[in-house]
């Protein structure tokens, strides 16, 4: 559906997009992320032909942005950071327009009825633009980007400045449209992108730093798989008894956060699930304990490691290379894959019987 | 083409300019006629060279927002990124506001069509010396328009274009200063607001329409060619 490869803008002596490269299947619902002024409006820019590129291609649907934009266009709706609304129309005169702009073949009427009743401003559509609230300016920018069916979506900040509850309904509204759509929205809310996107491309000072889907993004920056516990007792003797579960590479204890209790952090060797053997001791020892989970890193956590670990000049790619070469998570295949269709096989029999 | 033409067509009566602009222009031909009207004379066409200095002062309205707008409330990314060229998008626009210009001199007809009943006329002049109104008008309403897509503020744009505009009408009196002839005949060329009153004499230059046209085509290029640079800035 998209193919962008190793895209560059420069603004002068500004280069703000930097060698990006990635591609998008169709039906993919994808998240841009990165602080303000990372590049995603820009690379958003250049994909729609709002902007043009310095070095590189992009090309949609198998038709270059620079050299037949009006096919690539054609294929795209897009929600700029700033809806682009004529404020002197009214939301029927305006979608009309849209229409005729984006050359739409098929019968307008019932076309607009259907999106406008999608994105909820039935009791707006006959009202001036210029005296709609944010919110709904923000969904007629949403109606706009869909008129002519296209088949790509690309939303720029598309919940920015909303209320809570606008928000919601923005994001249901984007999951349902990602179901017939392909869609790219850019964001700088995590937990946004982390419910709507199946993949998650990282985005900082013009680079691409990370690919991957919002669970590998967690699971592999979080390779040490530290557990947070809370546990009754006093700190003193809790770490000696933690101290003595057998697999233990670090032990940091967090002090009294409720009280009667300690709250700790462990970190195992790696390649040792040491939850059974923790709750056990503890349990000899006849301590209560009252949680424990494991302490993967939000998105939160991700992203801001991820940028700083860029401007540091290291890249997630290198990361997960360096996790690679660690020795007890590489583990060979073929068992893995036997072992587990042993496990589903008898899983089967139990169910039969 | 024709979605933006309907749109900026119809923005200029969506907002009172558009009936500003055409109230001028009725106030001041009217006026005009009904002098003529008591003098007796039956030339409609005189009209056209009086209100060449109106044109003038209140075209720039016309044209300041054409480009400026549109960037200045960012619609520009509906228009750029929808598929039309920025020929089209450019050429619509300007023949939203050469629509309006037309409109102001229809009262012009009318006052014709009147004259008819009463007197003997040439219709050959009278349309002459519309056809120079018009083919002057669409020159500096691509002046306009280009000035305007310089700017994202409608303001500078007007002021810019008005003293573009006026330099075009003084220049051949600035030239006479110099004292040396050739600069006097090429100011006399340039300064083609004066064709007003040579439209209207019923004079027919085939080159004068060519060099309007050209005029005209050359600042839509250029008109063009800034809204792209941007792209690429």
């Amino acid at each position: 559906m998209i193919e962008v490869s190793s895209l560059s803008k420069r603004y002068g002596n500004h280069l703000a997009v930097d060698n990006v490269s990635f591609s998008i299947q169709k039906g993919e619902v994808v998240g841009f992320l990165g602080p303000n002024g990372a590049g995603k409006s820009t690379i958003m820019n250049i994909m729609t032909g709002y902007l043009s590129l310095t070095a590189g291609s992009v090309s949609i649907d198998g038709f270059d942005v620079v050299e037949q934009p009006e096919e690539a266009k054609k294929r795209i709706g897009y929600l700029p950071e700033l809806p682009p609304l004529y404020t002197d129309m009214t939301v029927r005169e305006y979608l009309y327009f849209m229409c005729d702009l984006k050359k739409v073949r098929f019968p307008k009427k019932p076309h607009v009825e259907e999106i406008v009743k999608l994105v909820k401003i039935e009791n707006v559509f006959d009202r001036l633009i210029k005296n709609l609230s944010k919110g709904y300016r923000q969904r007629v920018g949403i109606a706009q980007a869909l008129i002519g069916n296209p088949d790509l979506l690309i939303l720029d900040e598309p919940t920015v400045g909303l209320d809570p509850k606008q928000i919601i309904e923005i994001r249901n509204l984007i999951a349902r449209l990602g179901k017939n759509h392909t869609v790219i929205l850019s964001s700088h809310i995590l937990s946004e992108i982390q419910e709507v996107c199946e993949r998650i491309i990282i985005i900082n000072k013009g680079k691409i730093i990370a690919d991957d889907t919002p669970d590998n993004l967690s699971k592999n920056l979080s390779k040490d798989h530290s557990l947070a516990l809370r546990v009754m007792g006093t700190e003193a003797e809790l770490q000696k008894i933690l101290a003595s579960v057998p697999g233990i590479k670090a032990l940091t204890s967090l002090g009294v956060k409720e009280k009667g209790s300690v709250d700790f952090i462990i970190e195992p060797k790696p390649g040792f699930d040491i939850r059974a053997a923790v709750s056990e001791r503890l349990a000899e020892r006849k301590k209560t304990l009252l949680s424990l989970h494991s302490n993967e890193m939000t998105l939160e956590q991700i992203f801001l490691r991820l940028t700083e670990a860029a401007d540091n000049g290291t890249l997630y790619f290198e990361e997960k290379a360096e996790l690679a070469d660690m020795p007890k998570i590489s583990f060979d295949l073929d068992m893995g894959v036997a072992t587990l269709e042993e496990e589903t096989s008898a899983e089967e029999n139990n169910e039969e019987e | 083409m024709s979605a933006i033409f309907k749109r900026e067509f119809r923005s200029y009566f969506t907002s009172p300019l558009g009936y500003v602009y055409l109230a001028i222009f009725l106030f001041f031909e009217g006026m005009y006629f009904s002098a003529l009207f008591g003098y007796g004379m039956p030339n409609v066409e005189v009209i056209f060279g009086s209100v060449s200095t109106v044109v003038v002062i209140v075209t720039p309205v016309l044209t300041m927002r054409l480009l400026s707008e549109d960037r200045r409330q960012k619609v520009d990314q509906a228009l750029l990124t929808a598929p039309v060229s920025v020929t089209g998008i450019v050429m619509g626009k300007m023949l939203a506001a050469f629509a309006v210009y037309a409109l102001a001199f229809a009262p012009t007809f009318l006052f014709q069509l009147i004259v008819t009943f009463l007197a003997s006329v040439n219709w050959l002049v009278y349309l002459n010396a519309l056809l120079g109104a018009l083919l002057i008008g669409a020159a500096l309403i691509s002046i306009g328009m280009f000035i305007s897509s310089l700017t994202e503020s409608p303001i500078i744009s007007c002021i810019l274009t008005l003293i573009s505009f006026l330099l075009l009408l003084v220049l051949p009196n600035l030239a006479s200063l110099t004292g040396v002839s050739w600069i006097q005949a090429a100011a006399q060329k340039i300064a083609f607001i004066s064709l007003f009153a040579s439209f209207s004499e019923s004079v027919f230059h085939i080159v004068d329409v060519i060099y309007l046209l050209s005029v005209a085509a050359v600042f839509v290029f250029l008109s063009v060619r800034a809204v792209e640079k941007r792209r690429w800035a």
